[in-house]
């Protein structure tokens, strides 16, 4: 997996690509996470459009990380899921858990 | 046979992709199919083997025009699939683990556990093959016959 971090005023874009998955990519998005918080940077985008394969390990830190933020009182939310990804998070419920959005500029607003 | 290691799942899908690439399944129904050979991969050397290289994943795969058949046998402890908790219910959406095995069986046909002939875990996952392949993105799993 690939990862590159930016910001847009107070909110922290971690753009992602290639694979989400055990062993791998799963423990290198908590560190990603981790490092933003670190840095002050509570609200978080997640940009997937350049995943091409995630596991339930994946998932699962997303997961995680999606709890660690919000009680550092933060939020994350998603940005341009490919149609497969939205998939694996409709069958599991989560598309109800995290906010997704497909324009950068719409979920950075939506932090208020 | 494969050692307990993550790499190793890599191994097992290229052998796959080139399996199925001589059934011509590929697109959508190849996608699915490899998601649930990565899941029980993963099942067999966290869970099963608990990452010990010594211990092996034993992964049988056949192709044929009508059907894709998984077999995964690890040489744990076995363990029971039904106590397992619904990761769909809504007091378990925020558990950050507990749905590599519901992902199989949304996107596989048939999923059986057994005791493996040594102790251990044995995953049989069948996939029918549908007889065009549509394009890809097009196909929801959670709309599939099963």
């Amino acid at each position: 997996m690939k990862s590159q971090l930016r910001d847009r005023g107070d909110v922290r874009i971690v753009e992602l690509s290639g694979k989400i998955t055990i062993g791998s990519g799963d423990v290198k998005i908590r560190e990603l996470i981790d490092e933003s918080l670190a840095a002050g940077k509570k609200n978080i985008v997640l940009d997937l459009a350049g995943v091409s394969t995630i596991d339930s390990s994946g998932i699962g830190e997303m997961v995680a990380c999606y709890t660690t933020v919000t009680k550092k009182g933060g939020h994350l939310k998603l940005l341009r899921l490919s149609p497969k990804i939205n998939d694996i998070l409709q069958v599991t419920q989560l598309i109800t858990v995290f906010d997704v959005f497909d324009d950068e500029a719409e979920a950075v607003r939506s932090f208020g | 046979m494969l050692a307990s290691r993550f790499e190793n799942i890599e191994v097992a899908e290229r052998a796959l992709h080139d399996l199925c690439a001589t059934a011509g399944c590929d697109g959508d129904q190849l996608y699915w199919v490899v998601t649930a050979l990565r899941e029980a991969m993963a099942n067999a050397v966290r869970h099963g083997n608990r990452l010990q290289p010594e211990r092996k994943v034993h992964v049988d795969l056949s192709v044929d025009p009508g059907a894709v058949t998984i077999r995964i046998d690890d040489e744990g402890e076995g363990f029971d699939p039904s106590r397992i908790p619904d990761p769909t219910q809504p007091e378990n959406l925020l558990r950050p683990s507990g749905r590599g095995i519901f992902y199989m069986q949304q996107f596989m046909n048939h999923v059986q556990f057994s005791r493996a002939p040594g102790g251990g875990t044995s995953v049989l996952m069948v996939k029918n093959l549908q007889p065009t392949t549509r394009s890809a993105d097009d196909e929801e799993p959670t709309s599939r016959s099963r």
